[in-house]
This record gives C-alpha cells, structure tokens and sequence, in this order.
C-alpha cells in the first residue's frame, strides 16, 4: 500500500497523511459455518511463508496450541454445554481483530513500527521494531508474538499485500465453507445481518455480530450464535478495551511527566539566577566557633599547665 | 590547623557514587527514549531502537546493584530524626538561602536524607517491574494484568527517580563546594560548619587546638 494510506503510526504525535479516502474493508468470520478443517490455518502459513515448529498434541483439536511469531491464525475449539443440556462444539479463527483503535499501536514506542492503514488494517513494520513487547502490553486481545529468532513481534497482517492489489486475503481464499468471507465493512455487516436473520430463525435466539465498539469497532468480525457470552468461544472478551493501566501509562500523563521535568530543570535555573548560589564565605573561618580554640597571632599566650607539642609552629 | 580540610567521602565512596551516576545517566536516557516519542532520538546513542531496548535493562540492573553499595555506606546516616521534622518545616528558608531558625544538621540534612529513602524505592520499584517487562528473559512468568501494571509502575518509578536526580544535580549546583566533595573528597572546615554543624562538630570531636592529628570523615 502506498504511504499516503497510513492513516496511523505509531509513537508519532503529529497528523499523519488524511487527504485520502479509502473504503474500510473487513473480514467477517462466521462461526456457524466453520468446520474446523484448518484450511485457513495452512493458507496463511503457505501465503506468509511461515513453517511453525511441529508441535504436541495436547488431548484438543487446538493445533499449534497457541499462536506465535510463525502462527498467526489459529482454530481454538470448545466444547459448550448450552443450558438446556445440548453440546456444541464451538470453533473460532483466532488472530489479529484489526482494531479501528488499536491498543498495540498506541503503547509502541517505535515511530512506525505499527501503522494503520486507511481502509482499516493495522500492520507491523518488522524493520522498526525493536522487540520491547510493549504491543502485547497493549493488545485487549493477546495476539501480537514475539519471536526468539529476531526478537521481533509477528501477528496477522489481514493479508495487506494481497489486499492492496485486490485479492481477498489467503484464508478467506481457501476457505471451503465460505465461513470467512471479505469486502467492504459495511458489506460485511449486511451479509452478518442477513446470517443473523437466518440464525435466529433456527432457534438462536442470541445470534450477532461480534464487532466491539470497545476498540472502536474491528475489521475481523465474527458471527456467533451466542453473541451474549463472547467468552465461550475460547475466551473471546465479552467487552474489549484497551486496559486502563495502558490509558494512563500512554495518555496524557506522559507528556506531563515531561513538561514536569523539563519544569524542574527550568526552577532549578531560575532559582539560581534570582536567589543565588550558597557559598560559604572565605571570613567565615575565621570566625570564632565552638569546637576550636582560636588564636589570635598577635596575642601570645604561654598556659604552663599545658604541654606545648613538638614541633609545633609558633604563629 | 583550622584551615585544614576534612575528608568527607573515601576514594570508594567517590568511586561507588560515580559509577552509579554514570550509569543512571545511561540507563535514564536510554529509558526516555522509550518514554515518550518526543524522545526517540536518544535511542540512538545507544545503537538505535533495538540495541536501546536490549541494554536498558541490564545497565538498570547494575545501576541497581552498585546503589546497594551507595545504602549500605550510607543508610545509617539516612535516618529521619526530630530535628528533620523540624528542618523540612524551615526549608522554605532553606531555598532562600536564609539560615536563621534552620536547625543545624549532621551529616546530611533532611531533604537529602529524603532523597536517599525516595532513590531507594524508587531503584526497588524500577528492578522489580523491569524484571515483570523484560520480554526477553522473564515476562513469559508473569500474566498480563501484571504486566500492565508494572510497565505503568516502571515509567512512574523512572519519572520519579528522574526528577529526584534533577533536584539533586541542582542541589550539587546551588551549594557550592558539594561537587568538589564528591569530585576529590574533601571539604574546607567552613564549608563543614556551615552547611553540616553537627556532623562538623563530631568528626572534630577528637582533635585538640594543639596537634595536627588528621580529621576524619
């Protein structure tokens, strides 16, 4: 994508280019249609040129067990008990969300190793990353991964290379079910609402899109048959915010903590330039003083009762 | 004899007291740099974005274990006594360069012994949540919440501690001839009795008008 479409960098304070309109795109991941075959997970290792480590099975279906610098987008399964008794067998596509408010790119400290796209994605420039880890401090939904080859941090790029020149990203590309789908955001939200329709239609009454207004709305959204309880999908966050130990540590709190050391070295001078510096005074000396017998070299004094030392110098 | 100076910190002290401002003045820049934008640019004096980052934390971790070296030389004569109390309610005399009704103080005065005690937690915060955030070695231990809270806990600690350094260097700058005691050492008898009475008085405690006995520290 050409530079004039970053929309947001991060660690930068001053506008950055806006005279473009783009259309915000979004992927839509539906839930209900997913089969768990994985096929996205191959896609994106296969477009991304990335070989995970063949890993253990861990007694689930989850396979890698987690996302990582060469995982990014992983099927997590649960099995839920609804209240009536029935299991379901819940299967979500986890990965980058794509914040319109990203808590990555806010805590960053690396001018641009995080940008936002005009039409919605949040990429990772590897080159300017410096592997802090302050995106995962940032992220309400645990994907960013740092590697511990290059020590820097990985995650989903909603196939931004793909997309700029108007393909569909790699998973939605594969995709047997059409359980993934992408375009525009607000093609998107027609398509869920018309699955939501359907969904309620067949007895789920609790069915919705997932597209948090938390983080400013999402350009991954998910359909969910029990969009109430967000969390049963592998703990997906009922109400994802930016953390609000983040909020403080990266809002307006750092630029004060500036103006006030800059403020303390500015009083330091000023004191210095109106009440002065202490100096104690070469007469002070000679003042007479508590602890030390003082004499005075034009009187001499002769005390018999007191043993002059050797060498002593005479005034 | 009454213009011979007094020793006010050993060789060791002096040594000990630099290699710690050398390296706060290190692992403080390079801090900053990842403090705020604004600041970017210090990162590179150290090697850019990521060398900041890996040597951070390890200059952190000898700044703090060469202060443990400062505190236990000097937490002794850190503790906060009456006359403290009653030297902190003058010290508006203090900074305007008034003596009268200020209580005479030992070998150091309240706002530095306050400053010593804030060094102190600010340089235990600082190693603890550094730890929690060093990504490369420990953050895997800890959960998330944790590490939110120390990150914010860290740059609150590292602005604190700044700010105290700041006050301190000013300080250093204001009472003339307390660089040079930290610089070679020594401090002339009036120097002593002027800006620490009863420190001055104890370490003269033990010397007569009439011998050339050596003062101690």
């Amino acid at each position: 994508m050409a530079s004039q479409d970053i929309i947001a960098r991060s660690a930068t304070t001053t506008l950055p280019p806006s005279v473009r309109q783009q259309e915000q795109v979004a992927k839509l991941i539906d839930t209900t249609k997913c089969i768990g075959c994985k096929a996205c997970q191959v896609a994106c290792s296969e477009w991304n040129e990335l070989r995970d480590e063949v890993g253990h099975n861990h007694g689930t279906y989850d396979n890698p067990q987690d996302l990582s610098a060469e995982s990014w987008t992983l099927m997590r399964f649960t099995e839920h008990e609804t209240a009536d008794g029935n299991l379901e067998w819940l299967i979500r596509k986890d990965g980058c969300m794509h914040c319109a408010d990203p808590g990555c790119l806010k805590a960053c400290p690396s001018p641009g190793a995080i940008i936002k796209h005009a039409n919605g994605i949040v990429d990772f420039n590897q080159d300017h990353c410096i592997g802090c880890g302050y995106c995962i401090t940032g992220c309400p939904f645990n994907i960013p991964r740092i590697s511990q080859k290059d020590h820097k941090a990985y995650k989903c790029t909603l196939c931004s290379d793909r997309v700029a020149v108007g393909l569909e990203p790699a998973c939605v590309k594969t995709c047997p079910t059409g359980a993934i789908v992408f375009g525009s955001k607000t093609d998107m939200q027609e398509h869920a609402a018309e699955r939501i329709v359907d969904l309620k239609s067949r007895g789920f009454e609790h069915a919705g899109l997932y597209d948090p207004d938390g983080v400013g709305g999402t350009h991954v959204m998910y359909v969910l048959h029990h969009a109430d309880t967000p969390r049963v999908y592998a703990g997906l966050p009922d109400n994802p915010v930016i953390s609000p130990l983040v909020g403080l540590w990266k809002g307006v709190s750092k630029p004060l903590a500036l103006l006030a050391m800059g403020a303390a070295v500015l009083a330091g001078f000023f004191h210095y330039v109106r009440i002065g510096p202490q100096r104690v005074e070469e007469e002070d000396d000679e003042h007479p003083d508590t602890s030390v017998h003082q004499v005075d070299p034009s009187v001499h004094v002769y005390d018999p009762g007191k043993p002059t030392a050797p060498g002593e110098q005479r005034p | 004899m009454k213009h011979k100076p007094i020793l006010r910190y050993t060789a060791n002290e002096r040594t000990n007291h630099w290699l710690v401002a050398i390296l706060f003045f290190m692992a403080a820049l390079s801090g900053l740099a990842l403090f705020h934008p604004a600041l970017f640019w210090l990162s590179h004096l150290f090697g850019g974005g990521p060398w900041t980052r890996i040597l951070h934390p390890f200059m952190g971790v000898l700044m703090f274990v060469l202060f443990l070296g400062l505190v236990l030389r000097f937490w002794r004569a850190n503790f906060i006594t009456a006359t403290d109390r009653q030297w902190l309610r003058r010290v508006d005399r203090v900074i305007r360069n008034e003596e009268e009704g200020v209580p005479p103080v030992g070998k150091y005065n309240a706002g530095q012994k306050l400053l010593f005690w804030t060094l102190l937690a600010c340089m235990l915060v600082l190693l603890v949540s550094g730890v929690v955030i060093w990504r490369a070695y420990f953050s895997a231990y800890f959960g998330i919440d944790t590490i939110r809270l120390a990150t914010l806990l860290h740059a609150l600690a590292g602005f604190v501690l700044v700010l105290s350094i700041i006050v301190h260097i000013y300080a250093g700058i204001w009472i003339k001839g307390s660089v040079s005691a930290m610089l070679h050492g020594w401090v002339s008898r009036a120097w002593a009795r002027k800006h620490h009475a009863l420190w001055y008085r104890e370490v003269t405690r033990d010397e007569r008008p009439d011998t050339h006995k050596g003062a101690k520290p």
